[in-house]
């Protein structure tokens, strides 16, 4: 019908506890104060408790004598405004056709905040929020994303204030912006950060800045190979990688090397070296470059295993005490303090005992129950008092003796027995497979029972290469495994996919 | 102690007569509650009406001003039986709760007070918590109605409506000697609106008048022959009565339109949103006026036979729009429709869903197809409803779900982490949970719960289980309950049940402070003075008063360490009996909202105050997430490693920390990998203490300086480059 007032639908998506209702106040406030009518609603529930929150707003313009009717929840098709305070809550603002192409002004955050089903998957279980955005491209009128939340968060204020900024500078509502911030000002608290975030975002929304998703690439690139290394100790190892391996796979080799280095000593640097030139193969030409990345990586890994004395080694240096202030808010002269959570199992400790100690306290079962009930309890660590240091400084230092520890001995037979099989492989004309047998390293990681289980997959693994070997699709095959094995803890995907490729 | 305070909002109870009262639909009700000179009010909290009662309990000096009696009940039961005061004296009472859930638990008491009548108003107030949002089962709370005999009101959803709907509400229930329920949907509870006050009213007759000068009448009491009389007085009397008072009062709304020859029978509930649908299709306009004659239905029972058959006599065809299963309205007007012989056509569910929400949308589809089979003229020239086709099918597939779950620093998270490492230990049992925060347990990470039977109801229904014992089974049962099912009637039904019946199984009772998932409202077993209440009444002294013998409190729930421990061995102890096991930890979302800005106060004044907060080192995090499976907490959450060689995101606590220290005691219980730490900062420290920390930091200092230097000898990258 012709002749209707001005009348506008907004809808809210956000997570429990992220302030949407103190958002939804604001823009009631706003429209009330312009003696307009406003109704809003809310299908809270349980989800105050961190799940997914809608509410509803509708504004008309004054109508004096008259009052409009209004709907309780939006509808798909009618929807002016479209907030959402999380980017995976955007998309499902879509999927619910709340965002239409002719109509909505979409004004979302661009920030993650996890689901828990996201978290759990042992490999990397994140969505897509780059095809996310793609989709909400399209699918709006017009779109204002930015990271809302950190910008909220550098005033000092909430997603809720950055939020109703954005709103302001969209001009997706006929008020000025002087009527936004005294709103704000009414709110009466914390109103001075509120207004810087509100303000910030209204200016990002009024200039109309593409935004492209703040996500960090997961897989960080390697650092470019320095023509002149740091310690001059190094500098030969830099020059072989040059001299002998092809260019694609330099800066990989320098990322392996420092780690081992940094982990060992020069002469593990060597070792990696050693151990990563038979993987370049001339013959295979730029294909076989694939190959010696793959082996530059994954050596790496696998010689710079995780074990009480790295960790002990990391926990101490003054580039972490650094960043923990920074957690905490703290200035270098701030009274601060750190608890270390250790619990180090009977492996742990015999691990880095000289191989004979270890073995025999291992032929004692006496000894050993002794030993373990000893340990049966996790240990604080007081890592910022000297005492603390030096006691973490105590295991680190036993990096001198790595080599001849327990726990080293077996980590070099597994890493050969891995490496002796991928020669195996790539003997054979399996260049494909081969590069997935390395890959398939990436399993093996953590500590006591992460560790178990991984190396046990990994054992799955290779056992499974072995049954693919001759088939076309070997190396697909086993990069899926790989993927499977990477789904879930209990390994049902794994068993699954073990099945489908009949090798069970 | 309630979640929230209501200060602003009570001050909004006093405004004088003719004052714009804005807020939401429950804060309304609440006002009108005091306008209608009502004696006494009770109920039990639950969304989507806990505000009722938070703003009650936050608002007793106005209450003792006006002589208005109020308390938290213990349960909905509690709350139906305490509007017996209403059945032989002439006081106004109303009660509240969650419905149909809480309907279900006062039924007995409602049955009752329905069959012998009332003399005083007695208004129910159920919250609706029906369709999206809700988190009960989907059932309606018209049956209630129905079977006992009592009105139900179901108001548009428009605040000076709902209002009315209090006023009428007493009205006809006094006028008709019946209970008379008040229905509200969650959306119209959350509904921010407006609308003119009047003056609030002493009780003309008060609860102290009854005391003093008490009354009986034997035909209002439940016991033969009487409850054969009512119910022949329900039919003969009240019914006819409610009936006359309906149409003399105008409760419902029959609105002509142009389109006489259709027609729309709607609940008033349903009212905006089948308005809206019309206007979509070009038959109304924004203001309510619809080209399609509609019969408002304010009291959603009983319907009124006369005002049917005047709505319907002429009518070609008739659309019943009315939520939920089953079809009680269509049955109903078909039933009033051939009674009199009228040939109307009647619609329904034939062209509406039989179950869930009617959206905007749905509706919109139903009156279309409505419309071009009875007026395909008002199509004639198209109405183009813009109805995207949702993108559901592009877009689903990226999104992950996201289920409510436990907050930061929940206190019952640690009590699902130490069962889930007690299965990988002692195998899976059955396990029957309750109400409460404590049901998030059956989603991921921890999926641990079987079945949830009701309020309080966690621990009886594992009953069947103590078969066990006779059948020589090789595990035990495990029942949940929080503190709120445990006073609702657990005590009873489920712990002293199982002390009778010599049950094996074992019992965990969640005890954090208060009614923690209702919005944080006290009970007996509360920490807290409340000066109204009587509480720090032990839930140990409960159990151990009706018979349990093997009782063991953990009054940290994060030592996850003891938490597993007293499982454990609850679970494989020979000693005979109910195992009871208290967990105690107060509710966090509630304690940081009242210590958070008590910290930051005491910081400002210049007080020494610790704050702590948990962190993860990324580069020993193995990006495995095993905590995060043992924990699902929101603040310990991923980041990318940052480390090319290391390419799963690891684990990363966010600044929504509250240093409960949980993913610590699980990284130490379950042995899962040294990346967590503790970091704390002193605020306003003692001189020592500084003095203390600058000599430490001079110390680590050196210390770090003379080992950098021995790393830089193996550096490969500058410092620039790091």
């Amino acid at each position: 019908m012709t002749g209707e007032p001005k009348h506008l639908c907004i809808a809210v998506m956000a997570l429990g506890g992220q302030g949407g209702g103190v958002l939804v106040d604001w823009i009631v406030d706003l429209a009330e104060h312009a003696g307009w009518t406003a109704q809003a609603t809310s299908v809270a529930g349980v989800a105050q408790r961190t799940g997914a929150t809608i509410y509803y707003l509708e504004l008309v313009e004054p109508t004096p004598g008259r009052v409009p009717v209004m709907a309780l929840m939006p509808v798909p098709g009618d929807v002016d405004v479209l907030i959402a305070a999380e980017l995976m809550e955007a998309g499902r603002a879509v999927e619910r056709g709340l965002v239409t192409p002719d109509r909505t002004v979409l004004i979302a955050s661009g920030h993650r905040t996890y689901a828990v089903q996201e978290k759990i998957v042992p490999g990397n279980g994140l969505a897509d929020g780059a095809a996310v955005v793609d989709v909400l491209r399209s699918a709006a009128r017009r779109l204002v994303i930015a990271d809302m939340q950190s910008l909220a968060v550098t005033h000092g204020s909430v997603i809720s204030a950055s939020l109703f900024g954005a709103l302001a500078g969209s001009g997706a509502l006929p008020f000025e912006r002087p009527a936004f911030e005294a709103v704000i000002e009414r709110s009466g608290v914390g109103v001075t950060a509120s207004l810087a975030a509100m303000r910030e975002a209204a200016d990002l929304a009024a200039s109309r800045q593409r935004f492209e998703p703040a996500e960090p690439a997961l897989q960080a690139e390697p650092r470019p190979l320095p023509a002149q290394a740091s310690s001059p100790a190094l500098q030969a190892l830099v020059d072989r990688i040059r001299a002998e391996f092809p260019a694609p796979a330099w800066d990989w080799l320098g990322e392996g090397l420092a780690r081992v280095v940094d982990w060992q000593d020069t002469a593990y640097g060597t070792e990696y070296l050693d151990r990563v030139a038979p993987f370049h193969r001339p013959d295979l030409g730029a294909d076989g470059h694939g190959l010696t990345i793959e082996a530059a990586r994954w050596i790496a890994v696998a010689m710079s295993y995780d074990d009480v004395i790295r960790v002990a080694d990391l926990k101490t240096r003054a580039s972490r005490r650094a960043r923990i202030l920074g957690e905490i808010g703290a200035r270098a002269d701030d009274v601060i303090g750190a608890e270390e959570y250790f619990h180090p199992r009977l492996a742990e400790v015999m691990g880095v005992l000289p191989r004979h100690w270890a073995d025999r306290i291992g032929r004692s079962a006496l000894l050993e129950s002794w030993l373990s009930a000893r340990l049966a309890r996790g240990r604080r660590i007081a890592s910022q008092t000297v005492r603390g240091h030096l006691q973490l400084r105590l295991v680190a230092g036993l990096r001198r003796w790595r080599r001849g520890n327990r726990r080293h001995a077996e980590e070099q037979a597994h890493l050969e027995a891995w490496l002796r099989f991928a020669q195996e492989v790539l003997h054979d004309g399996e260049a494909a497979l081969a590069v997935e047998i390395l890959r398939s390293r990436r399993l093996i990681k953590g500590y006591s029972d992460t560790h178990a289980r991984g190396s046990g997959r990994f054992d799955h693994l290779m056992r499974a290469a072995r049954g693919l070997r001759g088939r076309a699709d070997a190396g697909a095959a086993l990069a899926s495994l790989r993927e499977a094995a990477l789904k879930d803890a209990e390994g049902r995907a794994l068993a699954d996919r073990l099945k489908a490729l009949s090798l069970v | 102690m309630a979640e929230r305070s209501f200060a602003r909002e009570v001050q909004q109870l006093k405004v004088p007569a003719g004052t714009t009262f804005r807020g939401e639909g429950i804060l309304a009700v609440t006002k009108a509650l005091l306008e209608a000179g009502v004696g006494y009010v009770t109920g039990y909290q639950g969304s989507p009406i806990s505000h009722l009662m938070d703003v009650l309990a936050d608002a007793q000096p106005i209450l003792n001003e006006l002589g208005v009696y109020f308390e938290p009940a213990a349960s909905e039961a509690a709350a139906a039986a305490a509007l017996s005061a209403s059945v032989n004296y002439p006081v106004r009472g109303a009660v509240t709760w969650k419905s149909t859930v809480g309907t279900n638990v006062a039924s007995d008491a409602l049955a009752n007070l329905a069959s012998g009548g009332v003399t005083g108003g007695a208004l129910i107030i159920v919250g609706e918590d029906y369709g999206e949002g809700s988190s009960i089962m989907q059932e309606r709370t018209h049956a209630f109605a129905m079977k006992s005999q009592m009105w139900l009101l179901d108001p548009k959803p428009h605040l000076p409506s709902i209002v009315k709907a209090v006023h009428d509400g007493f009205a006809l229930s006094e006028a008709t000697n019946t209970p008379v329920m008040l229905e509200l949907r969650i959306r119209s509870c959350h509904l921010h609106g407006s609308f003119v006050t009047r003056e609030n009213r002493r009780p003309q007759f008060t609860l102290k008048d009854a005391l003093e000068h008490p009354r009986r009448d034997l035909s209002r009491i439940v016991l033969p022959p009487a409850s054969f009389l009512h119910e022949k007085e329900k039919a003969e009397k009240r019914w006819p009565a409610a009936q006359r008072f309906i149409v003399e009062h105008g409760l419902n709304e029959i609105r002509e339109g142009e389109l006489d020859h259709l027609g729309i029978v709607m609940l008033g509930g349903m009212t905006n949103n089948t308005l809206r649908a019309l206007r979509r299709l070009g038959q109304a306009d924004l203001f309510g006026t619809s080209r399609v004659p509609l019969y408002i239905l304010n009291v959603a029972y009983p319907l009124v036979d006369a005002e049917v058959v005047r709505f319907c006599t002429g009518k070609r065809a008739v659309l019943v729009i009315e939520e939920g299963q089953p079809d009680y309205h269509e049955q109903h007007l078909h039933s009033i429709l051939r009674r009199h012989g009228l040939d109307t056509r009647l619609h329904g569910k034939d062209l509406l869903p039989m179950g869930g929400d009617y959206t905007v949308a749905t509706i919109t589809q139903a009156l279309r197809r409505f419309l071009e089979t009875h007026h395909p003229a008002a199509f004639a020239t198209p109405v183009p409803v813009s109805m995207p086709a949702p993108r559901a099918a592009e877009v689903a597939r990226l999104l992950p779900p996201r289920p409510p779950g436990l907050c930061v620093g929940c206190p019952e998270r640690p009590i699902f982490s130490a069962m889930t490492l007690l299965e990988r230990e002692l195998g899976a049992h059955h396990v029957s949970a309750d109400i409460g925060c404590h049901l998030f347990s059956i989603m991921p990470p921890f999926g641990i719960g079987a079945t949830t039977m009701g309020y309080g109801l966690g621990a009886s229904s594992a009953s069947a289980f103590a078969a066990g014992a006779q059948l020589g089974a090789s595990k035990k049962a495990i029942a949940i309950m929080g503190d709120g099912g445990f006073w609702h009637n657990g005590l009873t039904s489920g712990i002293a049940n199982a002390v009778f019946n010599r049950h094996d199984n074992l019992f965990v009772i969640v005890d954090n402070n208060y009614s923690a998932a209702t919005g944080g409202q006290d009970i007996p077993s509360s920490r807290a003075d409340n000066a109204n209440r009587s509480t720090k009444h032990p839930i140990e002294a409960a159990v151990r008063g009706v018979g349990v013998d093997w009782v063991r409190t953990i009054t940290r729930t994060y030592d996850v360490t003891a938490m597993r421990s007293a499982l454990h061995e609850a679970l494989t102890t020979k000693s005979p009996g109910p195992k009871v096991v208290i967990a105690q930890s107060e509710c966090m979302l509630n304690r940081q909202r009242r210590e958070k800005p008590a910290t930051a106060k005491a910081i400002g004044s210049g007080e020494r105050v610790v704050k702590e907060r948990f962190g993860v080192d990324a580069a020993v995090c193995s990006g495995d997430h095993a905590c995060m499976r043992l924990s699902g907490c929101p603040s310990l959450t991923l980041a990318p490693s940052g480390d090319p060689l290391k390419p799963d995101p690891v684990a990363r606590v966010d600044e929504h920390c509250v240093a409960c220290g949980h993913c610590g005691e699980i990284a130490d219980e379950a042995v899962l990998c040294p990346s967590f730490y503790k970091v704390h900062k002193v605020h306003n420290p003692t001189p020592f203490e500084r003095w203390r920390a600058g000599l430490r930091a001079r110390l680590l200092g050196w210390l770090h300086a003379r080992e950098d230097q021995a790393r830089d000898r193996r550096a490969l990258y500058g410092p620039e480059a790091n």
